[in-house]
């Protein structure tokens, strides 16, 4: 997959990767030799639904360009129900930064499973491909994190 | 209103509450305040008219908390309130005495003068009793009369219904205010493009002055310390330095809020500078309704809350780009 | 006496505009409020009460103090420049005047506030007469007079001519500058209009508010008094008064973590708040009730204990219009009132 990297941007991704799927697959992506861009810096939480709506504001706050949130496939969570709640709450939390018109595409939500190596790789591809294409935050950063 | 206050009379006589809360006299027509009247010489002062638009649930967290029973009047949009505090358990059923009271549509004084009138000293045609089809307000600068809707606060004319969710008895008769829909507004913003939204927020959200009106008057807003507040987490900013800060404050305090809040418009009601807060509230019930089943907080205190259950079949956080038009 | 068309009045805002920074009553999304103005803004003077005070000018909600930055294991300390330019304040009422004067008395003393007394240096104030005072207005009882605010330029609004009064060298300065869009005036038409304010202002609600038993002298009968255990029972413990008065002063200051450093700021608090003042050992007023009375206490009584009789609340009714339980400093001042008749 190649990134169009012409461009000054480079764009700060933060992944947000539950311990028990998606970060043994980030793993798995690794240790198989996959690659996904270095943009991507992943934040390893115990459960997707320990991301509180705070914690994606905060993470754009301070300048990302994106945030990624990675769980357990639906049925598959280690704490039976954790990622049922993380996706109500962050399919509402995503509606409503698309209406305070916040682009869409910053954020997302992905079920990786610690045997989907190659989903990972992919994933974070795609995201940092889209987050490209969308340019840099500028509507919802605090000012006073840049200089 | 007399009718109400002989009842209060007779229920502090008898022993059966303790206390009285209900709205107090102001100084000026349209400023009466929230108050708790313990004997008949202070409900003297006692008034319920269409300047009474606060709602009193909240207060009822700290009336749980007193010796004997509260009797509490509640308009039936406060009634969700009311209930979905004793749901959360917050508040002590069994500590108050719900007297439902009817409601008129409730005025906003800042829309009264918006009608062009300045220097208001005198409301008439606001009492309860009254038809609630016109009102004449006098100033110091020439009376005029004005339709009593166009007084009225922005969300009785998306009134959720005229029955009491919750009571123990009912006084005074009620008036059907509805005249538009409640997520019009959410709707048409949900039109714009995203460069669109984003200005109109913008714009909006800068007036705030962080005052904390909003939150410390929701009732759904019962923590005991607010994240907002709290010493040791580095959001505690007491000023909106960055416009970031502002949409952080705001979209957070809706989401602590969603599928709590009742939509009783108390937000919006004190905020000093008019922004139109409930637009964040409603959208949260808009897609609470549209994706996960209709729901109103506070009707039934046995449902299950949106954000605190789920179903296998739920949808993908990916639907938020499919629905979006932006 | 200078006068000037109404209608003129955007290009005398731009000639300001081109030599110093013009803060005026703007309105934004049906709020108004004093900013900045630009060649787009839409000016607001017919408003009489803005919904912030003009202290922001003087003193805003927040400023940064000094930035640190981290650079390898070095910090750098920057402080924030002082203001060095002249700016304009216009439309300002008596009552916001008088806020000023207010302040005056806390950043000007001993230790002196550079942040403020820079502001204070620069600013020039154009203040303006109140047209059509309002029922929630009672100045008065702080010996105001509306139809002649202090200022360093003084403007009435008269029909569709705005009447300019230069009474300080700065106001004179600022009058020069602007001379070519001024007309000379006579006062005859200045003259009704203040007497046909001073009529209205007899005829507002609060026009008879009395401030007896109000001074530095009756602390401990105030402060004790049982009335503030039934008056503070509405008050949500919000900061609305405190954000909206012109005189309030009290702040708070707080690092922000910017990732690569620190910006100290200093932002105004409320004592309607309960972590106002905190400390290691935790809250001087534990309660509802402590931080109400405080706010009250201060403005009524230790603040004119401290400053030659001189209240901090100059009566502009702002409170009243916008507390969210109708709670208010005349109601507070009647209550008393009330009580002590009996």
């Amino acid at each position: 997959m190649s990134i169009n990297n012409n461009s000054e941007f480079k764009p700060k991704i933060v992944a947000f990767c539950c311990n028990w799927c998606s970060y043994a697959g980030a793993d798995l992506a690794g240790s198989s030799r996959l690659t996904y861009p270095a943009d991507v810096k992943i934040i390893r939480v115990p459960c997707s639904c320990r991301v509180n709506p705070m914690f994606i504001l905060r993470a754009f706050e301070k300048g990302a360009d994106g945030v990624i949130l990675c769980g357990c496939h639906p049925g598959d969570c280690h704490y039976t129900s954790g990622n049922f709640y993380a996706r109500r709450r962050m399919t509402l939390l995503f509606s409503m930064l698309d209406y305070i018109g916040v682009e869409n595409g910053r954020t997302r939500v992905e079920w990786v499973s610690a045997a989907e190596g190659v989903k990972f790789s992919a994933t974070m591809n795609s995201f940092v491909e889209k987050i490209y294409s969308l340019g840099k935050n500028v509507r919802l950063e605090d000012l006073r994190c840049k200089n | 209103m007399q009718e109400l206050i002989t009842r209060a009379k007779e229920l502090l006589a008898d022993g059966t509450v303790a206390r009285v809360l209900g709205w107090k006299a102001g100084d000026l027509e349209y400023n009466p305040q929230p108050a708790f009247f313990t004997n008949e010489k202070e409900l003297e002062e006692f008034v319920y008219n269409g300047f009474c638009g606060a709602n009193l649930s909240k207060y009822m967290i700290e009336a749980s908390k007193l010796e004997g029973k509260t009797l509490i009047c509640l308009k039936p949009c406060d009634s969700y309130s009311f209930q979905q505090l004793m749901k959360e358990h917050r508040i002590d059923r069994e500590k108050a005495y719900i007297i439902g009271v009817g409601c008129k549509g409730k005025l906003d004084i800042d829309r009264i003068k918006a009608n062009g009138l300045k220097g208001v000293t005198g409301v008439t045609g606001a009492e309860l009793t009254d038809d609630c089809e016109e009102l004449c307000v006098t100033t110091l600068y020439g009376d005029k009369k004005i339709p009593y809707a166009d007084g009225m606060l922005e969300r009785c004319s998306v009134c959720k219904g005229k029955e009491h969710m919750i009571c123990d008895e009912q006084i005074g008769e009620s008036k059907d205010t509805k005249t538009g829909e409640r997520f019009a507004k959410v709707a048409a913003v949900e039109e714009m493009s995203s460069a669109e939204k984003f200005a109109f927020f913008q714009k909006e959200l800068s007036k705030c002055i962080r005052c904390n009106a909003c939150r410390n008057v929701c009732p759904a807003c019962s923590c005991r310390k607010c994240v907002f507040d709290s010493t040791k987490f580095d959001s505690a900013q007491k000023a909106n330095v960055d416009s970031f800060e502002e949409k952080m404050f705001h979209i957070i305090r809706a989401f602590h809020v969603a599928g709590r809040c009742t939509d009783c418009g108390e937000c919006s009601r004190v905020c000093p500078q008019g922004i139109p807060l409930h637009l964040f509230n409603r959208k949260f019930i808009k897609d609470i309704n549209e994706l996960y089943g209709e729901y109103q907080a506070g009707a039934d205190i046995e449902a299950k809350a949106p954000l605190t259950s789920y179903v296998f079949e739920d949808v993908e956080p990916s639907v938020v780009a499919e629905r979006s038009k932006s | 006496m200078k006068k000037i068309a109404k209608e003129a009045l955007p290009m005398l805002y731009k000639k300001i505009a081109e030599a110093k920074e013009l803060i005026i009553p703007v309105k934004v999304c049906g709020q108004t409020n004093y900013k900045v103005w630009t060649e787009d803004a839409e000016v607001d003077l017919d408003t009489l009460k803005t919904v912030k005070s003009a202290k922001d000018a003087f003193f805003p909600q927040s400023e940064t103090l000094y930035t640190v930055k981290k650079e390898d294991k070095k910090l750098h300390i920057e402080p924030e420049a002082l203001k060095n330019q002249e700016f304009v304040v216009f439309g300002m009422k008596a009552c916001d005047v008088q806020g000023v004067a207010v302040l005056d008395k806390v950043f000007l003393v001993d230790p002196v506030d550079s942040f403020y007394a820079a502001r204070r240096e620069h600013g020039i104030i154009v203040s303006m007469a109140c047209h059509e005072p309002e029922e929630t207005c009672f100045c008065k009882a702080f010996g105001l007079d509306a139809a002649a605010p202090a200022g360093d330029v003084v403007t009435w609004m008269v029909g569709d001519e705005l009447y300019w009064n230069p009474v300080t060298k700065k106001g004179e300065d600022l009058t020069a500058m602007v001379a070519e869009l001024l007309t000379d005036a006579d006062e005859k038409a200045v003259e009704a209009e203040k007497e046909s304010i001073k009529k209205i202002v007899e005829k507002l609600p609060y026009s008879n508010l009395s401030l007896e038993g109000w001074n530095g002298s009756v602390l401990d009968e105030k402060f004790n008094s049982p009335i503030w255990e039934t008056l503070f029972k509405p008050c949500l413990a919000c900061g609305t008064c405190t954000f909206v008065c012109p005189t309030c002063q009290c702040y708070d200051i707080k690092d922000y973590d910017t990732g690569h450093g620190v910006q100290r700021y200093r932002c105004w608090d409320s004592c309607m708040y309960s972590d106002f003042t905190m400390m290691a050992h935790g809250n001087n007023r534990n309660s509802q009730m402590q931080r109400f009375r405080q706010r009250f206490m201060h403005k009524l009584v230790y603040f004119p204990a401290n400053n030659d009789g001189m209240y901090s609340c100059v009566g502009c009714g702002r409170c009243v219009e916008k507390c969210p339980s109708s709670l208010n400093i005349v109601k507070v001042i009647k209550a008393f009132e009330k009580k002590e008749e009996k």
